[in-house]
């Protein structure tokens, strides 16, 4: 699975600092053409920022970014966009009351006619848009149902087959799949795949190990803007990527800790009780997690 | 939720059929302007046969009809794309009268306190003010990021009181006639004063200027790329600017055009009446936006209908038409409107809902 081809896009050693705070510091990703890069971090280890580096929105503070071997310094995401490099935020950027061939289009819209006669060309619009999610293996039933309609996986896959129609070379999907259900999920997933099997280098962001794992080459794990761990699929099983991303280490002291205060005894008995019910909580939790795996 | 996409995911084939089977029904009820067009037909029915008596179904009562809706079915294409867009004007009535007194001053004599010119210079200069207008207000909205309707009612009061104030200040009237005197009436006497007579009743050919507007901002609107803008921007202003529009762009040519548009009903009733008045003018701004919400256009932005505009104009019209020859006191004239408007609003919503949930 993994070849060994250049890195279409690269950041090495990264750094972004807002005044005094430390977003980031020294991260190392990349992504190859047809393979999927995923980031997995918990909340504020540092993803949105590094979502922003890679989109073009925020300038590494240190660092150099790479695009098919050349050194990037991009000004806005339309730079980023112009060399392929497209993101799919989490709020999509479509419009509910519009079409799906209107989203579809907004912004670059194709033209037909001259000068004054000069208009949208809805016809191809349509067109192209049933196309193209007939591709990724959605059946759009009317070009014309509002985006409101759609269910959230169906709105994410919209975004994703206009960002590679758009000939996206490197998608950056920013937790596509984290307000959907399982099923949905699962859908979204199946895109991923898709876009990944067209040849275009996906960085999949998400805390989620279970959703990266399936589809994912490499993964990049973030804690506390920081670079915790650097794996191919075949470096890591499953368990041990969940148990790094849920920082279980941590995880295992904080229980260690609580059984001590509850072997203790404090002054107050129903208080240590209560420690122990949640320490237990935790144990549990974490064992639902471990078998759920497998390769 | 996930039963939902179920059927998605099945087999390609029965594409088209799947398509075939939004009915023409349905398609129609997916039309803004749909509910408009019902509520006209109502309108229409209830006066001719309330005011049977009093000749509704004529030939003379339509003219008027028609000519009462026309100046502001010209004013609601310009609030209704402002409204597609997001953006309220209030200001518009009051730019009508600022505009209208701004060419009769220009052109009045100056013996009288006016400065005298020709109609086409008085009309360029006018213009620009308008466009000077327009940027004010929308300048000011993106700048300020302040909404539309406090900027726009602050622009309500500037621009009334300018037109009372400047005419007062030079001629020390708020009245100024003799348009026809001036040189140059005639060419813009035939554009916008002509009036053509149909079945012994005259029609003023402002209403061929409504239809032609009409016909034009509707093409615009839906196939045009800046069309496509102007609902993505009042869509969602944010995800419109991440796919590239340039939404400030969009929105303050939209604020120009509403400028424009109130420029040129000025233009249309100094002609027709010969004269401007510093308060002509007062209280179109909601009667336009009555127009383009009776149309089906939602008052947050991103949905609407020129043409639904045209035909919430017409209703307008119809019921003022319609209770002027009915005898009925006049002072009901404004209850009525505002019945029709709040049952218009309720019955597009349900409308919307329908056409959303298909």
């Amino acid at each position: 699975m993994t070849t060994t081809q250049a890195p279409l896009l690269e950041i090495k050693n990264v750094s972004k600092y807002f005044g005094s705070v430390i977003a980031l510091q020294d991260v190392s990703a990349f992504v190859r053409a047809g393979e999927v890069t995923c980031l997995l971090g918990d909340n504020g280890a540092g993803k949105s920022t590094l979502i922003k580096v890679l989109s073009g929105v925020h300038k590494p503070s240190e660092g150099e970014y790479f695009f098919e071997g050349k050194r990037m310094d991009f000004n806005s995401p339309r730079d980023a966009l112009e060399f392929g490099i497209a993101t799919v935020y989490q709020d999509l950027a479509m419009i509910p009351l519009m079409s799906v061939w209107r989203n579809f289009f907004l912004g670059t819209e194709p033209q037909k006619g001259w000068g004054p006669l000069r208009r949208f060309d809805v016809d191809f619009a349509k067109e192209t848009t049933r196309q193209e999610m007939a591709k990724m293996g959605i059946d759009i039933r009317d070009p014309d149902q509002p985006v409101g309609t759609l269910s959230g996986g169906e709105r994410q896959s919209v975004a994703i087959a206009r960002a590679v129609y758009f000939g996206a070379r490197v998608l950056i999907l920013d937790e596509p799949t984290a307000a959907l259900g399982v099923k949905q999920a699962g859908t979204v997933l199946k895109y991923i795949v898709q876009a990944k099997n067209r040849g275009i280098g996906v960085i999949f962001i998400t805390h989620n190990p279970h959703h990266a794992y399936p589809v994912g080459d490499h993964f990049v794990i973030l804690r506390r803007g920081q670079v915790y761990g650097d794996f191919t699929k075949e470096e890591i099983p499953l368990e041990q990527l969940i148990q790094m991303m849920a920082g279980g280490a941590d995880l295992e002291a904080l229980q260690h800790e609580l059984e001590m205060a509850i072997a203790q005894g404090g002054p107050d008995g129903e208080t240590a009780e209560d420690l122990g019910t949640v320490a237990e909580g935790f144990a549990q939790e974490f064992d639902q997690d471990q078998p759920s795996g497998g390769e | 939720m996930t039963t939902e996409t179920a059927p998605a995911q099945g087999a390609p084939p029965p594409v088209d059929e799947r398509v075939r089977k939004v009915s023409l029904v349905s398609r129609l009820l997916g039309r803004p302007e749909l509910g408009a067009v019902i509520a006209a037909v109502i309108v229409w029915v209830f006066f001719a046969i309330v005011a049977a008596d009093n000749n509704f179904v004529s030939m003379p009562t339509t003219a008027a009809i028609f000519n009462r809706a026309a100046p502001l079915g010209i004013l609601a294409l310009g609030v209704t794309l402002l409204m597609i867009a997001g953006e309220f004007d209030l200001s518009i009535g009051s730019v009508v009268g600022f505009t209208g007194m701004a060419i009769m001053v220009m052109v009045t004599p100056a013996d009288a306190g006016g400065m005298g010119w020709g109609l086409w210079l008085a009309l360029g200069v006018t213009l620009i003010l308008a466009v000077l207008v327009g940027l004010f207000n929308g300048v000011l909205v993106q700048w300020t990021k302040l909404p539309s309707f406090i900027i726009t009612l602050g622009g309500l009061f500037i621009f009334r009181g300018l037109a009372i104030a400047i005419p007062r200040m030079m001629t020390n009237r708020t009245q100024l006639g003799n348009l026809d005197q001036v040189a140059g009436f005639d060419f813009f006497d035939k554009l916008f004063g002509t009036r053509i007579s149909i079945g012994g009743a005259n029609f003023d050919i402002a209403i061929l200027w409504w239809f032609a507007l009409t016909a034009l901002f509707t093409y615009m609107l839906l196939r045009t790329r800046y069309g496509n803008w102007i609902f993505g921007a009042g869509g969602d202003a944010n995800a419109a600017r991440n796919t590239g529009v340039p939404v400030n762009r969009v929105k303050i040519v939209l604020f120009v055009g509403t400028a424009i548009v109130a420029l040129l009903v000025a233009l249309i009733q100094a002609i027709q009446f010969n004269s401007s008045d510093s308060l002509r003018g007062t209280l179109k701004e909601l009667e336009a936006i009555t127009a383009a919400v009776v149309g089906g256009t939602l008052l947050t932005g991103g949905y609407g209908s020129v043409v639904g505009a045209l035909f919430g104009a017409l209703i307008f019209a119809m019921v003022q038409q319609g209770i002027i020859i009915t005898g009925v006191d006049g002072d009901w004239f404004r209850v009525f409107v505002g019945g029709v408007l709040v049952i218009a609003v309720i019955f597009n919503n349900a409308i919307r809902a329908r056409a959303t949930r298909r």
